[in-house]
């Protein structure tokens, strides 16, 4: 990614996350939540908006909802309630959204997120709030716009942060995270592909010019599904809002206020869209149909006990007990089912470094060609950690245990067994070596040679001629032995 | 304030358009009119002092109105669709909206 030129300029980023919770039905009715169904087949007179017809609010929402407010340290209303929000649209047919404006499930949270160099940076998290989703609308049609309600009165959860956010990394960074917690929670499938996750970035950028600072207009990128397109996007902005100031000093928030541009995916750019409503313009007012929701003692302490570890604790766990890396315990604690597997086969007297490689470098890929998680490849915690002892206690190289991983995908043999199938047991042999080292030598004079002279390159060379004769094993050979055998078949160094 | 300044032609217009209404021609002076005499009478609550009075959204004190999260049965397409003033291959057909929804 290029950055915008000198002068300088910072980012500030706040993101909407909006999560589709797993409920069975919609937020005020009990209309089935289903994807693919036919258009207006799940739909009924509350979310139809017919008048009379009167919402009652969906308890395992309500919970999902608590629930994850608090995973996000937020601080619980006692008291939570509806607003009506002016919405002119037919895919919400009442003309109102009932959404959470005054008083919503929660407030004033925070997310740490993990850092490349083992920092954590804090995200606030300014609200957390139920509302209700909209239909779908097409387009396709010339003079026409096709309406499904299906998907209207769905309960989603909005995840409004502060403008903490400093790069398109972080933005993403945030998004994972949150999709990681809603999941360890079971609150939500979060599939980005179903559009349960849906992304809004509020952007704007401070830039230094002659020593004064100025704002450029917040823009709201509407609707983004998928990380990558979040991270362009807010990317894109950065440089487009820079520039756009840096032409015309009137660029400003002051001068602009807010708008709202869509995100073209083709063209990796972002498009001008109608302006933003003002919020006033949204009229919210306490929506006089649905009675508001007082905590009952005990009721959230049940909550708070039915939450799981969340990944962050988890990653810091570990770290603290198993000396896992911060990079290593992102991806081994990415889902609560994979992090458990990892758990277990710890348990079962696998090494934890050895595990955590293999899953890093061989699970992570297997169970990507497979299109699953490493959990999802259904494997037994006990055959993970019976190929990683084979590793630790060197009966079989990495190598190998790499070709037995892959076997292990397809066959769900045992490592031990596969490891003898396949002849993939080390050779520590010094018979069996001593031809593989002899031919390494002579196919590589060069490097023999770099060796024998000594000095800088002899190290780097030996390992070099050491890759060779484990290639020639076909992965196999012991490191050790095979180095001791190069050692006396070059014979003494220079200098 | 004279009950006149209490609304004007353009913040008529204003909510003409938030409501989707459109006004003839001295419509909006009109209402201005006849609304602002309104909005005086019930600006008399103002004189009241509230500071110490909890804000009330609803006369009911009805609270914790929850379902469990059990499907019901649907209306289903044939019977959500037989209202409408328009339709087509199961959708409802409306004008056509100008780029995407509101963003709810």
């Amino acid at each position: 990614m290029t950055l915008p030129p000198a002068p300088k300029a910072r980012l500030i980023v706040g993101l909407e996350i909006h999560v589709q919770l797993r409920t069975a039905t919609k937020l005020f009715c009990g209309c089935a939540v289903r994807f693919g169904a036919p258009p207006n087949s799940l739909t009924c007179p509350v979310c139809l908006g017919h008048p009379g017809a009167l919402p009652v609010l969906n308890r395992e929402a309500l919970r999902c909802a608590a629930k994850t407010a608090m995973a996000l340290g937020c601080r619980i209303l006692p008291r939570t309630s509806w607003d009506r929000k002016s919405y002119w649209y037919p895919d919400l047919p009442k003309n109102y959204q009932i959404s959470q404006n005054e008083f919503p499930v929660g407030l004033e949270g925070a997310v740490e997120l993990p850092r490349a160099d083992g920092s954590v940076k804090t995200v606030r998290i300014r609200r957390v709030h139920l509302e209700e989703d909209a239909g779908k609308s097409l387009h396709d049609a010339p003079d026409a716009t096709l309406v499904d309600l299906n998907r209207a009165g769905t309960a989603l959860l909005e995840i409004v942060t502060a403008p903490d956010i400093a790069s398109p990394e972080e933005a993403g960074d945030l998004a994972r995270e949150i999709r990681r917690i809603v999941r360890y929670l079971g609150v939500a499938d979060a599939d980005m592909q179903k559009g349960h996750m849906r992304l809004e970035p509020n952007v704007n950028c401070a830039v230094e010019l002659d020593g004064a600072e100025a704002r450029t207009p917040i823009v709201e990128i509407k609707n983004l599904n998928s990380f990558r397109a979040l991270e362009a996007a807010v990317a894109f902005e950065f440089e487009r809002q820079t520039a756009a100031y840096l032409a015309d000093p009137a660029y400003t928030l002051e001068r602009r206020g807010k708008e709202s541009r869509g995100w073209d995916e083709a063209a990796l750019a972002t498009f001008v869209q109608r302006r933003k409503e003002e919020a006033h313009e949204y009229r919210c007012f306490p929506d006089p149909d649905l009675a508001p929701y007082e905590w009952i003692a005990g009721e959230l302490d049940e909550l708070a006990r039915e939450t799981p570890e969340l990944p962050q604790a988890r990653r810091r766990r570990l770290a603290r007990e198993l000396g896992i890396g911060q990079g290593d315990a992102l991806l081994i604690a990415e889902d609560r089912a994979t992090g458990d597997l990892f758990e277990a086969a710890v348990a079962a007297g696998a090494c934890p470094q050895t595990l955590a490689k293999h899953f890093i470098n061989l699970w992570t890929r297997l169970a990507k060609d497979a299109g699953t998680t490493i959990a999802g490849l259904k494997l037994d915690a006990g055959a993970l950690a019976e190929l990683a002892r084979l590793q630790t206690d060197g009966a079989v190289s990495a190598t190998a245990a790499r070709l037995i991983a892959e076997a292990m995908a397809r066959t769900r043999a045992a490592p031990r067994a596969l490891a003898q199938r396949l002849g993939l047991t080390r050779l520590s042999d010094r018979t069996a070596l001593l031809p593989l080292v002899k031919e390494a030598i002579a196919a590589n004079p060069k490097a023999a040679a770099q060796y024998r002279a000594g000095g800088g390159k002899a190290a780097k060379s030996l390992g070099f001629l050491q890759g060779r004769v484990m290639r020639l094993s076909g992965g196999r050979a012991d490191p050790a032995v095979a180095a001791a055998l190069l050692r006396e078949e070059l014979g003494p160094q220079l200098g | 304030m004279s009950v006149a300044e209490l609304l004007t032609p353009a913040q008529v217009e204003a909510a003409a358009r938030l409501a989707r209404l459109l006004l003839n021609e001295g419509e909006a002076a009109a209402f201005a009119a006849q609304l602002a005499p309104i909005l005086a009478r019930v600006q008399a609550l103002d004189e009241l002092d509230t500071s110490n009075v909890a804000p009330l959204a609803r006369l009911s004190p009805l609270a914790n109105v929850l379902r469990p999260d059990e499907a019901r049965p649907s209306l289903g397409a044939d019977l959500a669709l037989r209202e409408a003033p328009d339709a087509a291959g199961g959708f409802f057909r409306v004008p056509r909206v100008l780029g995407e929804g509101g963003g709810a």
